[in-house]
């Protein structure tokens, strides 16, 4: 706002009625008056004590206020800081004894499951052993008595070469039909 | 005060004695009286405001820390470092003009930096403390700024006095920006006032235009609120920019 004073008076009567203002002049410019001349040394006295107080006493303590609030404030910040970092610290802790007890749970597992493997691996081998020698002395009995079979054989066929040839001719030489099976047999 | 069809729009910048007898021979006005008003307002704002020295504050001691704050950003965001020392200084010159302004505008109150006198005696203060700064903090260098760097030497004669002019007028204007806006802004309310007065007599009819400047006045009002707040801003930061260039190399 650039309103002047002096625009302001020559405005005035323009808009209302010529005043008295402009005759009298500015009271402010009356410099001769006590009283302006007093205003500006009780101005300057109050201005300094106003400028003493402000300096010495009410902005200090103002500034300690601001002062005490930031050291709280760090304060609080480094101790939320530090706690934190013992939650952290604590957080790493569980996880590394969750970690440890998995690890640890996992090579039980693989030695139980080991374990049941050889047992199941043992009586396997020990089922397939026993399997084995029975097969074993089964086939040996068959080959005893394949081989009795076969050892009573030439003495069957001779004797039903004999009883053959005893009715077909009425008598029979045992020593030449013994010998025709052996032939046979050859 | 508008008495009759005259309008006295000076009247109110008037001295007039206080205390009677006591106050004459001191010569004690109404306008030391509004200036203790404002220094025990704004003591009484921060001692108040800080007495809890809360942690969290209330509101008052918010607005003090605030009004702090906003000095101090303003004296040390513009000197720089050095401004640590005169933000006292910007902050008893602030708001002594801005409590100054704003008692002004309650009523049967009294506006101080409304007097040039006053004006000029702060405006001295901050030239002759800018002055003492400079010497201080430049030595005789302080008189190189007179002689603008480059400008041919031909031109000295011409270029120094000119140099000189507008720094001697820096007082002048910064005096005459404060107390032109109080007291046009004075004048205005008091110019409107006495036109709801006169239209008051001029019988019904009157009585319903009177409402007319009412309103103007109001608009007026928190006009000059703003005014009262920048112009003491204005006084603040050039008083700032003074020191600054006072306190530079």
């Amino acid at each position: 706002m650039r309103l002047t004073p002096r625009f302001l008076l020559s405005a005035a009567p323009l808009a209302a009625l010529p005043g008295r203002a402009v005759a009298e002049g500015m009271p402010q410019l009356h410099f001769g008056d006590p009283l302006l001349q007093g205003q500006v040394v009780w101005g300057a006295i109050i201005f300094i004590i106003f400028y003493v107080i402000l300096s010495r006493s009410a902005l200090p303590r103002v500034a300690s206020v601001l002062e005490k609030r930031q050291e709280r404030i760090q304060g609080d910040l480094a101790l939320a800081r530090k706690a934190k970092q013992a939650a952290d610290q604590a957080q790493h802790e569980l996880l590394e004894a969750r970690n440890d007890a998995a690890e640890r749970a996992r090579v039980d597992i693989q030695k139980i499951r080991d374990m049941a493997k050889a047992d199941a691996q043992s009586q396997t081998e020990a089922t397939a052993t026993r399997l084995e020698a029975e097969i074993r002395q089964a086939e040996k009995e068959i080959v005893a008595a394949r081989d009795n079979a076969l050892s009573h054989l030439s003495e069957i066929a001779s004797s039903t070469a004999t009883s053959l040839t005893e009715r077909l001719l009425g008598h029979a030489n045992d020593e030449m039909v013994s010998n025709a099976v052996e032939r046979a047999r050859g | 005060m508008a008495s009759g069809s005259t309008i006295d729009a000076l009247g109110q910048f008037e001295l007039h004695p206080i205390l009677g007898s006591f106050g004459e021979a001191l010569c004690l006005s109404q306008s030391p009286l509004f200036m203790v008003i404002a220094v025990v307002l704004v003591l009484a704002f921060l001692y108040i405001g800080m007495r809890p020295a809360a942690v969290v504050p209330g509101r008052l001691q918010a607005s003090a820390e605030m009004s702090y704050d906003f000095v101090r950003e303003l004296a040390v965001g513009t000197i720089g470092e050095k401004g640590t020392a005169f933000f006292p200084f910007v902050f008893a010159l602030f708001f002594f003009i801005l409590t100054g302004n704003y008692l002004g505008l309650l009523p049967f109150s009294f506006t101080f930096t409304s007097h040039i006198a006053v004006t000029l005696a702060l405006a001295i203060t901050v030239f002759v403390i800018s002055i003492l700064t400079a010497l201080r903090y430049q030595g005789l260098g302080f008189f190189k700024h007179f002689m603008p760097e480059g400008a041919p030497l031909a031109l000295a004669p011409i270029l120094i006095p000119i140099e000189i002019l507008s720094y001697i007028s820096r007082p002048v204007s910064l005096s005459i920006r404060l107390f032109a806006n109080m007291v046009a802004g004075h004048v205005l309310l008091e110019v409107f006032a006495s036109f709801t007065i006169m239209l008051a007599g001029l019988g019904v009819f009157g009585h319903v235009l009177a409402v007319a400047p009412i309103a103007i006045n109001i608009a007026l009002t928190a006009l000059e609120l703003l005014v009262g707040f920048l112009q003491a801003y204005v006084f603040a930061i050039l008083t700032c920019i003074y020191l600054s260039e006072a306190t530079a190399h």
